[in-house]
């Protein structure tokens, strides 16, 4: 994290505060992870929870936004049908880098309790996921601690996202 | 070598069947006389090769080409101007025919009628969909999920699967978990054939069902206390039917109808 105080005594009485580019980018990155509204079945009940006041995302900087080209967070929450993966897998391309995605609840992650024909089996087969969200469905304070170890694992990150060991489907 | 099974109905295995179930089945009653039953089947006249009414419901089973002038009949002569229902069963394997069934509901008398027909596999039947616009929609579904093409429908084409689905999902030779097609849809479809090997097969949890675990899975009408050791051999218990299944639907159960009127 960048620093906030200047410590006036340690830097020779200048106003000056020293970090690094990555500390810098990455505390601008993860305290406005903007997702894109993406609900997908009853997760979705619970996402849209998270965003309205009683849990409110925005004080973490999060808000929900219309278009993927706006956004750089996908939660996917929800049953991921075959019919429908395609389109996905378009809104996670038409996101500008750099981009996470949150798989949020059990069909997310893999397919759920919809062991069947019509289901893709983890979200994790057309895009790369950054956090799996446990749960059917989780609360929205597990959505909320989900974004947050997104903001610690960004944090954790290179600021050149070339430099991230990423999943390959993210190349394609 | 591995034994063979027969593929002709692999959705119809199941992980664990209980002995002792016996599937309960609906009593039939014959259509009273002077009921608005009544009525419909003499309207109908040879047109219905049987009928007989189940749960307060009548089932006319017709010829499957006479569909679309029984139902003009019961239409508009008999009152049922909704279809709230049409698709179909999977009978290859037993009789190598499909049943196709509509649903009609008589808003006035408050009653439903089923009408049911057989075909064969291959056989097409007329749409009803000059009669009821709601057979637009639900015969599509039955050529989507059967394969079973419906004549003079205006726009016959898939409706719940995507339109470059290969199989139709409810027939019993079509398996639960999908065949080779389904399990790589959306690959091939997102990244191309050549990313199989990329992204590997799917991972899929088969359900398991221990046979004398008494702790975590519990028996359907044959009870037995939290993890009881039943590897010796089970008691057997009479069955019971659930009651709501044995309900007697005749003339003095229709109270509740004759209060709302």
């Amino acid at each position: 994290m960048a620093q906030h105080q200047v410590n006036y005594a340690s830097s020779a009485g200048l106003p000056i505060a020293l970090t690094s580019v990555d500390k810098l980018v990455n505390w601008g990155r993860s305290n406005s992870l903007w997702p894109l509204t993406y609900g997908l079945a009853c997760c979705a009940i619970e996402m849209m929870a998270s965003g309205a006041s009683r849990y409110d995302f925005d004080r973490m900087g999060t808000i929900f936004r219309a278009s993927p080209r706006q956004a750089d967070v996908m939660i996917l929450a929800g049953t991921l049908s075959k019919k429908h993966s395609e389109f996905a897998r378009r809104l996670y391309d038409q996101m500008t880098e750099p981009k996470w995605v949150i798989s949020m609840g059990s069909c997310a992650n893999t397919g759920g309790m919809f062991n069947t024909y019509a289901t893709v089996q983890g979200v994790d087969r057309i895009i790369p996921v950054d956090i799996y969200l446990p749960g059917c469905a989780p609360r929205p304070e597990t959505l909320q601690y989900a974004m947050m170890m997104l903001q610690k694992k960004i944090r954790r990150e290179s600021a050149n996202m070339n430099n991230n060991t990423k999943n390959s489907l993210r190349l394609v | 070598m591995r034994k063979y099974t027969p593929k002709d109905n692999v959705q119809g295995k199941s992980y664990y069947t209980d002995r002792y179930w016996v599937a309960p089945r609906i009593p039939r009653s014959k259509v009273e006389e002077g009921t608005h039953f009544e009525v419909v089947v003499d309207a109908l006249g040879e047109l219905s090769k049987e009928s007989y009414v189940e749960i307060g419901q009548l089932i006319i089973h017709i010829d499957p080409k006479t569909n679309l002038e029984t139902l003009t009949i019961l239409k508009e002569t008999c009152g049922y101007t909704q279809c709230s229902e049409q698709s179909a069963v999977d009978y290859l394997a037993k009789d190598g025919e499909f049943e196709l069934f509509y649903q009609l509901l008589n808003i006035t008398e408050a009653l439903r009628v089923r009408v049911v027909c057989r075909i064969k596999d291959g056989e097409a039947i007329e749409s009803v969909n000059s009669l009821y616009k709601s057979a637009l929609f639900a015969e599509r579904e039955v050529f989507d999920m059967f394969g079973i093409k419906i004549n003079n429908h205006p726009f016959l084409k898939r409706i719940l699967m995507p339109d470059d689905w290969e199989g139709h999902p409810l027939l019993k030779t079509y398996p639960m978990i999908g065949d080779e097609f389904a399990s790589w849809y959306e690959v091939d479809k997102i990244f191309g054939k050549e990313y199989r090997d990329v992204i590997g097969p799917e991972n899929r949890d088969q359900s398991r069902i221990e046979r004398y675990d008494t702790k975590r899975f519990s028996r359907v009408g044959y009870e037995v206390p939290f993890n009881a050791d039943i590897s010796e051999g089970e008691k057997e218990n009479p069955i019971e039917y659930s009651e709501t299944v044995l309900v007697n639907y005749n003339k003095n159960s229709s109270k509740q109808l004759d209060e709302r009127r």
